[in-house]
């Protein structure tokens, strides 16, 4: 169904979901790869742009270093802002070792 | 007239500053029409009708001590990615299943401070990835003018249940047409600000450079009613514009004669259904009858750029938005294995397909070697559509295109073909990217089934765009349509 060479391969689908940590299964690998490809075919055009000289565009606002006083004020109380942690300890939300 | 969910907010306002009904009766009018359509439509994920219920109770209070703004007893649909303070806030995912945010967003405060009423959050594609509100943890929404079709989206429970008649406005965002698409799909009214125009503190992220809270409404006097009250500048939100809001409701009711309409050639091409394009012609045909001087002969060359420029932007700034969601501080969290171990689980049992594919496409786009040709390309590509539009507006008032290539399509069409889904935003996406305010609102029907009629303003130019808007309703004489269901 997909007789191209396809623009991304299987060991890359695998190789970012490790980036992005997402835990794909072989079947969701197998079918980003297709569908990945498939969109990915369809932005080729884009390179045929000139976009020599041109700046790129992060943000369409004219804003740049919005700045606010350094004054005190209320912030979130502790317990709300622990109250969705899965696992709370001593006011400190308690995570698995990260080093074994 | 019937039943007090059929009115229009500025309607009910009429009725309830007159006495003739109070904010609990309309609420609890709202809740009944809940009720009874909720099992076809599924418009919300969560339902607030106790909040509701007080608030109707405080309006009232307001109401008889003379304290009321325009938006006081208004029942809305709140989106389920504005952060509502002790109400669960799901963003339609699993990974929030079980997320009761300790904080209001602005937006949400701004309903509050005006006397609204919370009826409920409404569904949305997860993460607001979609155009179809298919893509819900939450089951999917339904289009209340035919059950068997899709509302659009991402925004489709806010748009469905302002159209099913189970609230009378709604809040929705909007990053790449998903006020817009679901508003035509549905046959009301859906405004994109400007960006900057609207806070997005408490607003869970997807597109950040693109996001944008907007109205939903049954008419453009509601949709300008609510953008007033919403839209004021929060230091929260860095991005959001310190500059002044006129009001705009001050726009509406304005002659249009002289208005200068462009309407770009591009918007025009294959894949637009034929009832579409009739509807366009005669709303076309109708604007010139009002004065306006419609000029067909505009070509912005760029337009056919702004699909990929879009879902190499968003889909990369979402990966990185979406990073947050580890299992560790809030949210969905699978326990049992190693740290890394877990964060994968959490990851892989939390999003969903549409979600995961963006996440991928993403970090490709940012990814060493691939940067680049793609997240970096498309960043300057949005630089020249951006330029495009800008010049354009030196000599056009507005810009007037079809809302979406069809009407409503049948459930399951296009959920195994994402690409083809992506094309549903094909004529919303190019002012997204250029973070222009655009409305889309009712021009008729093709196949029994609403069409909806986009116009894009220049930055700032909301009031511009509304007064058009407002103008055209009024001469179609079509406001108000509620779906026959």
């Amino acid at each position: 169904m997909y007789d191209r060479a396809m623009p991304i391969s299987r060991d890359q689908v695998l190789h970012i979901g490790r980036l992005a940590r997402l835990g794909l299964t072989e079947d969701e690998i197998d079918r980003l790869t297709t569908q990945l490809s498939d969109i990915l075919d369809h932005f080729e055009a884009l390179a045929a742009v000139d976009t020599d000289g041109v700046d790129p565009t992060a943000h369409p606002l004219p804003l740049q270093n919005v700045m606010r006083t350094d004054s005190v004020a209320p912030s979130l109380a502790r317990d709300d802002a622990l109250s969705n942690a899965p696992e709370v300890e001593d006011g400190l939300i308690r995570v698995r070792a990260v080093l074994e | 007239m019937s039943e007090l969910w059929e009115l229009t907010a500025h309607e009910a306002q009429e009725g309830l500053r007159a006495k003739a009904f109070s904010a609990l009766d309309l609420a609890e009018s709202v809740l009944s029409r809940v009720d009874a359509v909720e099992p076809q439509v599924n418009a919300y994920i969560t339902r607030t009708d106790e909040v509701a219920r007080e608030q109707a109770r405080e309006a009232d209070a307001r109401f008889a001590a003379g304290t009321a703004t325009p938006l006081t007893g208004i029942p809305f649909a709140v989106k389920d990615l504005i952060v509502t303070k002790g109400v669960r806030t799901t963003a339609g995912s699993r990974m929030l299943g079980d997320f009761v945010p300790p904080y209001d967003s602005h937006v949400y405060e701004q309903l509050k401070r005006a006397g609204a009423v919370m009826v409920g959050k409404a569904n949305m594609d997860e993460f607001a990835m979609g155009s179809s509100t298919e893509h819900s943890a939450y089951g999917a929404t339904r289009n209340p003018w035919d059950t068997d079709r899709v509302p659009g989206g991402s925004s489709g429970g806010s748009a469905a249940a302002v159209a099913a008649g189970e609230c009378l406005a709604a809040l929705g965002s909007d990053t790449g047409g998903s006020i817009r698409q679901p508003a035509a799909l549905c046959g009301v009214v859906g405004l994109d600000p400007t960006y900057g125009r609207v806070s997005r503190y408490g607003i869970i992220a997807f597109g950040s450079s693109l996001d944008q809270v907007g109205p939903i409404g049954r008419d453009v006097e509601d949709v300008a009613t609510i953008l007033d009250g919403i839209g004021s500048h929060d230091p929260r939100d860095s991005t959001s514009d310190p500059a002044p809001r006129p009001d705009m409701r001050h726009y509406l009711g304005r002659d249009i004669a002289g208005k200068k309409i462009g309407v770009p050639r591009e918007y025009f091409v294959e894949g637009m259904e034929p009832g579409v394009r009739a509807r366009i012609d005669e709303a076309l045909a109708l604007l010139e009858s009002l004065g306006c001087e419609v000029d067909t002969d505009l070509s912005l060359p760029m337009t056919e750029h702004a699909l990929a420029v879009y879902y190499l932007i968003a889909p990369s700034e979402a990966s990185s938005n979406l990073a947050r969601y580890d299992g560790v501080k809030y949210g969905l969290s699978e326990r049992g294995g190693s740290m890394w171990e877990n964060m994968e689980q959490t990851r892989e049992q939390g999003f969903g397909d549409e979600v995961k594919r963006r996440i991928m496409l993403g970090v490709y786009a940012l990814s060493a070697g691939y940067y680049n040709q793609f997240y970096l390309k498309a960043q300057k590509v949005r630089t020249l559509i951006t330029n495009e539009f800008r010049e354009a507006f030196t000599r056009y008032d507005a810009l007037v295109t079809p809302t979406a290539p069809g009407i409503a399509f049948p459930r399951g069409e296009k959920l195994d073909d994402p690409y083809a889904m992506y094309l549903n935003d094909v004529y919303t996406l190019p002012s997204a990217v250029a973070g222009l305010p655009a409305l889309s609102l009712p021009c008729g029907l093709s196949e029994g089934l609403p069409v909806g009629l986009q116009v894009i303003g220049d930055v700032g130019a909301e009031g511009t765009i509304l007064q058009i808007g407002h103008a055209f309703e009024g001469a179609l004489g079509q406001a108000n349509r509620l779906a026959p269901l």
